[in-house]
């Protein structure tokens, strides 16, 4: 599914705005809110993401923001992992 | 297991002839334990080297495994995977990958923290499919365990197919067991983790032949590295692209799929082997120790106060080591200069032992710096303080961990610039050692006191606010602003040779090994002393040698000018041999670059009198003090005061006082933003390799200088 995701990049494009109104991503979770990894939209940096264990199916949940919002932290794994929120907005959860 | 039955006659009888030396490469994660493991092998036989051709330090060490087997040891920067994400990281494939490297380790030794067994396994896996001889490392088997995951020792060494040793890198269990493993022939792993697609064999086969490969995994590591891979020739990278190009071959999806291929195969080899029975334990302790320390209030108000300690340190505390060290060197000196004359005796105390006291001076504000900075990146702190300030760091091209360098930077920007290596990026990193020493530091203190006495009245408003004390503030802070719009300005030039990634693990907090700190310490004073000490030197007995000796004889005439001058005015002794000092350096190499540049440092409104400071200033900073001094004949008195009324009575042309407000506030500015420091200079070439930093340094610094001094002086004249 990753994959595909990876290959229609450029078709997700054209539909992100419609695409952005049901899909959430890591970015929109509320502290301590849990989730489901679906897909990474950026195929760069879902490598770095996939190599960290952000595998989609893998739960995860929202920790901590930092005290200026930004970047936050998030458990994947039983581990907890820190990200900006811009590279937080290329995991998309499951609805 | 196979270590206690091996026999140890093997090994013996191999060698008889020479000692066996092995190379041995340490590999891991992040965070996983493996710096304790290479403490805990290696101790104080460390040494620092260079992998070739990067800006990586090469941490190497020896062992005597047996009496016949020496080890080499070489500790490999963290890694999450075979796939290189930073520079650092290239340096691991760069060394496994190239079958000619001389440098290609016989043995292994990955480290793996059993706490977050999943993801340290992704490494292990690609390198057990390189079919690499090599050992799992087990630490924090006693951490998991307290979070209730139990791993089955005997099941997981099944399942991977090589040696396990459960450990604790911090106590040092487990170091026996791994050392004896290390001195048997291990055989490669025939476990493969991961199916290669069929439909890649046609491409794979042909990198094989082409490269002389025997592994499948390596020649697919060949196609997605060949880029990146330095020991590479420019024919066989076209050849590559070629090559992948006519297969279709997607690097990125490949590895994307590779990596869930993976991981998919560890969970499924985890569930023999790893029972978990706790409970959600969300509230961790490390968790709970978060709300407080990364607090919107009290997060930065102890991060503030930890600054503000280290600060003090480096600024207050290390005062007493340093005076010691300076009081020890002038004895020195004044012991060998009573019973030994002559000019070779002169270059000895004045050039060479003040040269290396002007090294060792540095010594103990980098041992407080160090043990600060290794008591938070050990305690896991040091991601929290990323974390705080990332935001606001980011806007100017600076990283979360910038703060330390730049408010360390205050202090002195020597051991601040050693500090940037805890910046993973690049160019995050090398932004913060370019604007570091825009900071003002603690020489240029001596400079800014003499000129602010001289002049701005002592007045208070509001009957406290000094507004001698408000300058210097305003000085500082010029200072400050001056490093952030040129960090911001350098983020906007320098162009990323690797995307910046903020994705990394947060460590939970641990109580700091006070072996790594001390280690650290030494580490980085024998780095400064060793590397950076050399330059110093050198340019310190140049230096030297340009202001205590003039062309032809026109220091015999400089003293004898001094010796018809002092009949006529009558002066004491001392004092006549004041006016010679004065004259002598007139007349010197270092005099006459003075007054060469006196046309170039006119329009800032400097005479050539303070083209020599500038010049000798070079050795560092608060030298400006000491040469004033000389030139105005002022003496050995190291009085502000005396200093301050002797500069006070020096009249320009138009019997004017010369230290106008214009002047001095010019010098102040010129002090505040040039590049004069050879030990900043040395340190900064030693840390990013290349003399380009520096220089650029130099230049734009300086520049910088003569631009604000110009138009300071112009404004206030």
């Amino acid at each position: 599914m990753f994959i595909n995701s990876l290959n229609k990049e450029r078709i997700e494009v054209e539909h992100k705005a419609e695409k952005q109104a049901v899909r959430r991503s890591v970015r929109d979770m509320e502290i301590g809110e849990r989730g489901v990894i679906s897909s990474l939209n950026d195929p760069e940096m879902g490598l770095k993401l996939l190599e960290m264990g952000c595998i989609p199916g893998a739960e995860i949940k929202m920790n901590s923001r930092a005290p200026l919002g930004d970047p936050i932290t998030i458990i994947v794994n039983d581990y907890t992992l820190s990200l900006r929120l811009d590279e937080a907005e290329t995991i998309l959860l499951k609805p | 297991m196979t270590v206690a039955t091996q026999p140890e006659i093997k090994p013996a009888g191999r060698k008889i002839a020479k000692p066996a030396e092995v190379k041995i490469a340490l590999i891991g994660n992040p965070n996983s334990g493996k710096t304790s493991l290479f403490n805990q092998l290696t101790g104080l036989n460390q040494k620092v080297g260079n992998f070739p051709g990067v800006t990586v330090d090469k941490k190497s060490g020896f062992i005597q495994l047996t009496p016949s087997i020496r080890a080499e040891i070489i500790d490999l920067p963290g890694s999450y995977s075979l796939y290189p994400k930073s520079l650092d990281e290239r340096v691991i494939t760069d060394l496994l990958h190239d079958p000619a490297s001389k440098q290609s380790p016989d043995l292994i030794v990955v480290t793996a923290d059993a706490s977050n067994l999943k993801r340290n396994l992704l490494l292990f896996t690609q390198l057990a499919d390189l079919q690499l001889p090599a050992v799992l490392a087990l630490n924090m088997v006693d951490v998991a365990e307290q979070e209730g995951v139990k791993i089955d020792m005997e099941a997981l060494q099944r399942e991977l197919g090589v040696p396990v040793i459960p450990m604790n890198a911090r106590k040092g269990a487990g170091v026996a067991a791994l050392k004896i493993v290390m001195t048997q022939q291990l055989t490669a792993p025939q476990k493969a983790f991961y199916t290669l697609p069929s439909d890649l064999q046609p491409l794979l086969q042909s990198i094989k032949s082409r490269f002389g490969l025997s592994n499948d995994y390596l020649a697919l590591q060949y196609a997605h590295l060949y880029k990146s891979l330095k020991f590479l020739k420019e024919e066989d990278v076209a050849w590559m692209g070629e090559q992948l190009e006519s297969a279709g071959f997607k690097s990125n999806t490949r590895q994307a799929e590779e990596t869930i291929a993976r991981y998919t195969r560890i969970n499924e080899l985890l569930l023999d082997v790893v029972r978990v029975e706790k409970a959600d334990k969300d509230e961790k302790f490390s968790n709970r120790l978060d709300q407080i320390l990364t607090h919107k209030v009290y997060g930065y108000l102890i991060f503030f106060g930890l600054l503000f300690l280290i600060f003090q340190a480096i600024f207050a505390w290390a005062s007493y080591p340093m005076d010691l060290i300076d009081l020890g060197i002038a004895n020195l000196n004044a012991l060998i200069q009573s019973n030994f004359e002559g000019p070779l005796i002169n270059l000895l105390t004045e050039g060479v032992i003040a040269g290396l006291g002007g090294v060792l001076i540095f010594i103990p504000q980098i041992a407080i710096l160090f043990a600060f900075i290794a008591i938070l990146e050990e305690t896991g702190y040091m991601a929290r303080v990323t974390f705080m300030m990332d935001k606001v760091m980011r806007k100017f091209g600076l990283n979360g961990k910038s703060v330390v360098p730049l408010i360390s930077g205050v202090a002195c920007a020597v051991p601040a610039v050693m500090s940037a290596r805890t910046i993973e990026n690049w160019k995050d990193r090398m932004i913060t050692i370019f604007v570091t020493p825009l900071m003002s530091c603690s020489a240029r203190i001596p400079v800014y006191t003499v000129l602010i006495a001289l002049v701005v009245p002592e007045v208070y408003y509001f009957g406290f606010l000094n507004l001698q004390g408000l300058v210097l503030m305003a000085l500082y802070l010029i200072g400050f602003v001056a490093a952030v719009l040129s960090a911001w300005l350098l983020k906007v030039i320098l162009k990323a040779r690797e995307r910046s990634y903020f994705i990394m693990e947060f460590p939970t907090y641990k109580m700091p090994r006070w072996k790594n700190v001390g280690l650290t310490i030494v580490e980085k004073v024998k780095a400064f002393v060793f590397e950076a000490g050399k330059i110093i030197v050198a340019i310190s007995i140049i230096l030297w040698v340009l202001a205590s000796y003039g062309p032809g004889d026109s220091f015999e005439r400089a003293e004898q000018q001094a010796l018809v001058e002092a009949q006529n005015e009558g002066l004491t002794e001392e004092e006549t041999e004041v006016r010679i000092a004065s004259h002598q350096l007139e007349m010197s190499y270092a005099g006459r670059f003075g007054q060469a540049i006196e046309p170039v440092i006119k329009p800032l409104g400097y005479d050539w009198k303070i083209g020599i400071a500038l010049l000798t200033s070079f050795a560092a900073r608060e030298v400006f003090v000491g040469t004033m001094s000389t030139i105005y004949s002022i003496g050995e008195e190291e009085n502000v005061t005396t200093i301050k009324e002797k500069l006070a009575t020096v009249k320009d042309d138009n019997g004017e006082p010369f230290f106008s407000p214009a002047r001095s506030f010019s010098l102040m500015i010129f002090y505040l933003f040039a590049m004069q420091c050879v030990s900043t200079l040395a340190i900064v070439r030693r840390e990013t390799k290349s003399w380009t930093w520096p220089a650029a340094q130099l230049v734009y610094m300086s520049g910088l200088a003569y631009v604000m001094a110009f138009i300071t002086y112009q404004l206030l004249r």
